[in-house]
């Protein structure tokens, strides 16, 4: 490939004469041997950090830090044991999950009818409102931080799962809603106007005939609203101190009097991982959709 | 698809319409409300008007920080654009490969945040990190938590690692929606490599690399997590980008006027790329043509 994007501005730069000038011997390939070694590159260059993590997490602070070995010369499980059996370690991903799970059910739910609105209907403010929705996703959580604090102080649910998940709904509602909506558009309309002439109410005809049809787009919802409350850390912190602090934040407490406890952090931080692992080969096919909101 | 005029489908939108405004409307409020205020404690407020944009205007640590921030997020894109681009483009097209791809490549994106600086924390160490430890050898001085270039490709490589999937799997997403007829056209003309890029790959996947660069502007934009938890905004405030001044300002300080002057504004400036975005999206949406 490298040969023809060089070659390709000399030719570019003389006009009319563009498609006469490659020779006609000169056959192209048009996915050359060079892209399974860029492929190659790019992977390792993404794999390698996440290796070296796994790696540390198998060894034991005296190896971390005493030799540098590419793998684990001293194979240990010591770190992923203190996480599962110690109760502040495996509380955090619980809180984690509740609260991820309660967002991502709370989202689904008001963001289904409200997509399905958005893609059908036009009623008044409806582009302000889709617009508005938008912002929500962009705004920065870092300014929402202490109005959330205060907020959630005042009414008396600071530090419960429900604040972390209500707040996640900020950015999680709004992309659910786009999400949605750009997979109820592929739905034709002609489906919910015999539904309705077959005599099915709307909420039978939603549940029964509609919700089925666009099943992945509800599978994707979902899975984007777990991960982008699963990965956020700034508002989880902020509105949580004890009862519902999530795994990120109990993370920053392996600093201690004798310094860093490096291998348990980086097997929790390899448990945080596994979630998504687990899930993304079942929308890999979607996962551009999810991110670009619901277009592309 | 056309749209029937429906004024009762405000009611399945009102759900929606009460969560975010509870999430969303009564905090913003009450940053505004901060704003336009002063306080000497004790929850006595007075009215203090626009003092504190101002203030926030003359203030050299803001301008800094936004400078910072521009810098940071144009390097991001400069670098991520293309890198993307050139990736997609050579991702095998289908098969086995074509998934093992997309998988592993997504990986990095469903990384919690302060995972993945936890993860450069730990990469780029001198003393026990690959990345560190390699350039240690090499002789190539490296230490993120005292060299503020070091620090800043440390947080600009590690981003790059984040991110660039997004751009690319955004990018393989419009390459995908080309024809084959087109390709075949190309090769009866001879079209060169870079012609068959420039005519028909990347006139295709115009629209959704607008939404890359938007989105990938947006979010290095409010970056906060990741620098933070790898370099904590330092070496001295070298790294302090606008989110981590902010919360250094409202949460740390508790400075609640200045810090809210500084929201307003910093929302404001969402907006607007919020609105390009939009216009962009809904361009999109019309160019599909009805369905």
């Amino acid at each position: 490939m490298s040969d023809a994007t060089v070659r390709a501005p000399g030719a570019a730069g003389v006009p009319g004469k563009v498609t006469d000038a490659a020779p006609a011997a000169r056959t192209r390939r048009w996915r050359p041997k060079g892209s399974a070694v860029v492929m190659g590159l790019y992977l390792l260059f993404l794999m390698l950090p996440i290796y070296w993590l796994l790696n540390m997490s198998l060894k034991t602070n005296a190896e971390i830090l005493g030799t540098f070995s590419l793998w684990p010369r001293d194979l240990t499980f010591a770190n992923y044991e203190k996480i599962l059996t110690d109760p502040s370690w495996y509380m955090g991903y619980v809180n984690s999950l509740i609260y991820v799970v309660m967002n991502t059910v709370i989202s689904l739910a008001v963001a289904l009818p409200a997509a399905y609105a958005f893609s059908r209907y036009s009623f008044m403010g409806d582009k302000h409102l889709f617009f508005w929705l938008l912002t929500n996703r962009m705004a920065p959580p870092a300014v929402f931080a202490l109005p959330f604090f205060q907020l959630y102080s005042s009414v008396g649910l600071f530090d419960t799962h429900i604040a972390v998940a209500l707040a996640h709904c900020l950015f999680n509602v709004p992309l659910a809603v786009w999400i949605l909506e750009g997979f109820m558009r592929g739905v034709p309309k002609e489906i919910d106007e015999t539904a309705y002439l077959d005599g099915y109410s709307f909420p039978k005809f939603f549940v029964k005939i509609f919700m089925p049809l666009i099943a992945s787009g509800i599978g994707v919802a979902a899975f984007f609203c777990f991960m982008f409350s699963w990965v956020e850390l700034l508002l989880s912190r902020t509105l949580t101190s004890v009862d519902a602090k999530p795994i990120a934040a109990t993370m920053t407490r392996t600093v201690s009097a004798s310094g860093l406890d490096w291998g348990v952090l980086a097997a929790a931080g390899v448990l945080t991982i596994v979630p998504g692992a687990l899930v993304v080969f079942f929308v890999r096919n979607y996962i551009a959709k999810g991110f670009a909101l619901g277009r592309v | 698809m056309n749209k029937t005029v429906n004024q009762k489908a405000w009611f399945l939108v009102l759900p929606v319409l009460v969560l975010v405004a509870f999430s969303a409307v009564i905090p913003l409020m009450t940053v505004v409300n901060y704003s336009v205020q002063d306080s000497f404690g004790d929850n006595v407020f007075f009215w203090a008007g626009l003092e504190w944009f101002r203030d926030m205007l003359q203030s050299e640590r803001m301008w800094n920080a936004l400078g910072r921030q521009l810098l940071f997020s144009a390097i991001i894109l400069a670098i991520q654009i293309p890198l993307g681009i050139f990736v997609a483009l050579n991702m095998p097209k289908k098969g086995v490969w074509a998934s093992v791809c997309l998988v592993l490549m997504s990986l990095p994106l469903l990384i919690p945040w302060n995972v993945v600086g936890t993860i450069w924390q730990i990469f780029g160490r001198v003393d026990i990190g690959l990345l560190g430890h390699t350039l240690d050898a090499l002789g190539i001085p490296y230490n993120y938590t005292q060299n503020t270039l070091a620090a800043w490709i440390t947080v600009v490589v590690m981003d790059v690692w984040h991110w660039t999937s997004l751009v690319a799997l955004l990018a393989y997403a419009g390459l995908q929606s080309i024809p084959d007829a087109y390709y075949q056209a190309a090769k009866i003309d001879q079209a060169s490599r870079w012609k068959v890029f420039r005519y028909i790959e990347l006139p295709k996947m115009a629209g959704v690399l607008m939404i890359a660069i938007l989105l990938r502007f947006m979010d290095s934009f409010m970056i906060y997590t990741e620098p933070f938890v790898v370099t904590g905004g330092g070496p001295g405030n070298a790294t302090t980008f606008l989110s981590i001044d902010l919360v250094k300002m409202a949460l740390g300080q508790f400075d609640l006027g200045p810090a809210a002057a500084f929201s307003i504004m910093y929302f404001l400036t969402i907006l607007l790329i919020s609105w390009v975005f939009y216009t962009v999206m809904t361009n999109l949406d019309r160019q599909e043509g009805p369905q």
